[in-house]
């Protein structure tokens, strides 16, 4: 218990010195929010994390008021073109004197800003590009605020089409929601709309419908700022305003897909989803994206058991709110029509399926059991949870057996995308089931079966014969046991084939490259007779130890949280949605 | 309000007068009927029923009268439905091309269970293309629950053709072809 809290302590003090360890305290400035009084820092940080002016925006957003915006985006710079977001807003009176001119009751007096042409009109400011001030008071519900916002959706829904029910954004578009929050019902326009080209394709993934567009120019300033590919802008003049892409020149690049995300109305849209299914119908599920080891938060879109869509989720720790078009798009292998469904092998056929689960994993433990000290070795993915890991590890220990994973380098990029493939590779070290390097007890395993000394070998999600035991190595031995989601060469000569499940289908944890610890939740029920590769584990353990104690994915957790020492004093539920700090 | 009971007098305390009103009526029915003056049994099925404009029928999928199917699979009607009877296909990034091209989409495949079909309403009312109508129908049979559950092609063989004059693609159209000088075409 002592233990527990000084680790917790520790991890506290790390994120407190993590941060700015020797800025000064932020000064707080007290202002009125319709009228209730908040206290809020003077100064805040803008996209690129540099102190600037705490913003009337920020401010309402502290003091529980939501400003309706287009274009803004807190992870992008400031453009104040949409004007969604302006508010009435009043500021301390001065006298000529330089001092404050004081109310009878000896507070200071708050003067609404007024047009300077007609002070019997309110002059508003856009919210999101507003310094405070002390003293000052902003109405978001006023209501010249009121009038303010149903002019500007007026003059936004000018020229727009208003063809929802084949507009994918529909349900999640901010032009529908604040028109119903905000708008008139109404259109006082009889004039003809101005028609701009609908379903273009500006890029190999993603289509724009200019006439849906309110402006807002977020596509362009992602590209340009964040992804650093200058490839949007706006042409053409006043209702002919359009977004375009330079001639000739497709918007491609790795994270184009977050502009779809970024349009608050349905003028970008995803080649992939168009049409797939309306977003309401979608049910969604926190989880991790497993393409590398970035492993950015992710929202799987899913319906009747099948995967739509990845979203990105807001996790400022690890990938804020993008993701890469790569990791996207990476779920069709989920639904591939070859996946293993089924207890199979050289013992198991299609006719004695009833029971095939049980029986199988009866053999197995018995195997496992009765293997003679260093006849067995384990090669376990590192695309494995670490639940999953430290139950191998555990049957390793048991077993005498060589551990290893294989390593899965690629390309990666300054942005999200990392070099290292595998989005547990940390996972793998901490449980201790591979060595600081991936990969290096292969060989070792490998000349073990040549000679003879190794008889059974459990493979859990790779194909080992592209890591360098070959398929004569595999014949070799006595009982080959495997786990796998997809078919391949090692599937096939299996003596034991545990059809798997794919992270989308169970919940787990994995450990990102930069040590942050991270857990997913199941999305989808796994085809057929596959199961969660902890489960599997759980059953052979149990029959191993003669014991597991515990059930859950949460009992499993807690029970490796005390025994392996970065997870020490954690428990599942403390994980939370966005992941913890680990030591690596 | 308070209505006072009025006093009855000893004649109608006997209960003589409504008992004998009431078989008063009775007998002009035997006679009417005796007589064939008037019938109220309907020979149903061989006589067929003409139901009440405005009745609550099965719904069925319509096409406008340029023989277009006006759904576009915006899916409300699927959301909006209480049983879960409407069960709709989006078209999905290559599918089938739309009766009308700039309407961009049209059902893959749009399937209502009669079996669970409550006849509410709710679709017709949800409809934005006017494409889905509660029409007369009213007694549907089939030899298996498959045979209830109708297909896209039989849900619009069925519903015929709405004679609505409002064309809002085709209006459209015409207006986006009209206004065919914009300034860059990306």
């Amino acid at each position: 218990m002592a233990a527990k809290k000084a680790a917790k302590k520790k991890t506290i003090e790390k994120a407190e010195t993590a941060g700015v360890a020797d800025a000064p305290p932020i000064e707080m400035v007290k202002l009125k929010v319709d009228g209730v009084e908040v206290e809020v820092p003077k100064m805040s940080r803008d996209w690129e994390g540099n102190l600037r002016p705490t913003t009337m925006l920020e401010a309402c957003q502290i003091a529980g008021r939501e400003v309706p915006h287009y274009c803004y985006h807190k992870n992008l710079p400031v453009a104040g073109n949409c004007r969604m977001c302006l508010v009435e807003f009043g500021m301390p009176m001065m006298g000529p004197d330089r001092k404050p001119v004081l109310n009878e009751d000896g507070s200071v007096k708050v003067a609404p800003m007024r047009l300077p042409y007609d002070p019997s009109l309110p002059r508003g400011a856009i919210a999101c590009a507003t310094p405070i001030a002390p003293g000052m008071e902003i109405y978001p519900g006023s209501d010249a605020t009121r009038q303010m916002r149903e002019g500007v959706l007026e003059s936004l829904l000018i020229n727009h089409p208003l063809d929802c029910p084949i507009c994918d954004q529909a349900g999640e578009c901010k032009l529908q929601e604040y028109s119903i929050e905000h708008g008139q019902a109404e259109s006082r326009f009889v004039e003809p709309k101005v028609h701009k080209p609908k379903a273009q394709e500006i890029g190999p993934r993603i289509l724009l419908d200019a006439e849906r567009c309110v402006l807002c120019t977020r596509c362009v300033r992602f590209t340009r700022d964040i992804a650093g590919d200058d490839a949007l802008g706006i042409v053409n003049r006043g209702s002919y305003n359009t977004i375009a892409t330079f001639p000739g020149q497709p918007f491609d690049n790795n994270y184009t897909l977050n502009t779809v995300d970024l349009c608050p109305v349905g003028a970008l849209t995803s080649k992939d989803f168009r049409f797939q299914m309306r977003v309401w119908f979608l049910k969604e599920t926190k989880s991790i994206c497993t393409s590398c080891g970035t492993g950015c938060n992710i929202l799987v879109g899913s319906r009747e058991e099948k995967i739509r869509r990845f979203e990105p989720r807001e996790n400022d720790a690890v990938n804020a709110t993008w993701m890469c078009d790569s990791g996207r798009l990476n779920y069709k292998w989920i639904h591939r029509e070859d996946r293993l469904t089924r207890v199979t092998g050289k013992r198991f056929t299609e006719r004695n399926q009833l029971g095939a689960w049980p029986l199988a994993l009866k053999e197995i433990s018995e195997i496992l059991r009765d293997a003679e000290k260093g006849s067995v070795a384990i090669i376990g993915s590192a695309r494995l949870t670490n639940e999953e890991l430290y139950l191998l590890k555990k049957l390793a220990d048991r077993t005498g057996a060589l551990t290893d994973s294989v390593a899965n380098l690629g390309e990666g990029d300054d942005f999200l995308v990392s070099d290292d493939k595998n989005p547990n590779s940390n996972g793998c070290r901490l449980t201790k089931f591979c060595n600081t390097e991936l990969g290096i007890h292969t060989t070792k395993i490998a000349e073990g079966i040549r000679a003879n000394k190794i008889k059974t070998l459990l493979v859990f999600g790779e194909d080992v014969t592209k890591a360098g035991i070959s398929t004569d190595l595999l014949d070799q031995l006595t009982h080959l046991i495997v786990s796998d989601v997809l078919p391949n060469d090692t599937t096939q000569r299996a003596d034991y084939l545990l059809p798997g499940c794919a992270v989308v289908e169970k919940r787990g944890s994995m450990i990102n490259v930069k040590g942050r610890l991270q857990k997913f939740m199941k999305a989808v029920e796994a085809p057929g007779d596959a199961r969660a590769e902890w489960e599997i584990l759980r059953e052979i353990v149990r029959e191993v130890e003669g014991r597991v104690g515990f059930e859950t994915i949460e009992g499993l957790f807690n029970q490796m949280a005390g025994e392996v020492v970065p997870f020490d004093g954690l428990e599942w539920a403390s994980i939370g949605d966005t992941g913890v700090e680990v030591e690596i | 309000m308070i209505v006072d009971r009025k006093e009855l007098n000893f004649w109608e305390r006997t209960y003589a007068p409504a008992l004998l009103g009431g078989l008063k009526v009775t007998l002009r029915h035997f006679i009417d009927h005796v007589t064939g003056r008037k019938k109220v049994t309907q020979q149903y099925p061989e006589e067929p029923t003409v139901v009440p404009e405005g009745y609550r029928g099965a719904p069925y999928l319509v096409k406008d009268t340029d023989g277009n199917t006006k759904c576009v699979s915006c899916q409300l009607c699927e959301f909006v439905c209480p049983p879960k009877a409407i069960k709709i296909t989006p078209p999905g990034p290559d599918g089938k091309p739309a009766d009308r091209a700039n309407a961009e989409k049209m059902p893959e495949e749009f399937e209502i269970n009669m079996l669970r079909c409550i006849f509410c309403g709710f679709c017709q009312e949800v409809c934005p293309e006017e494409a889905i109508f509660l029409q007369n129908d009213f007694s549907l049979t089939g030899l298996s629950r498959a045979e209830m559950i109708y297909d896209k092609e039989k849900l619009l063989s069925l519903g015929g053709v709405n004679k609505s004059p409002i064309k809002k693609w085709e209006h459209k159209k015409k207006e986006a072809e009209a206004q065919d000088s914009f300034p860059v075409k990306a």
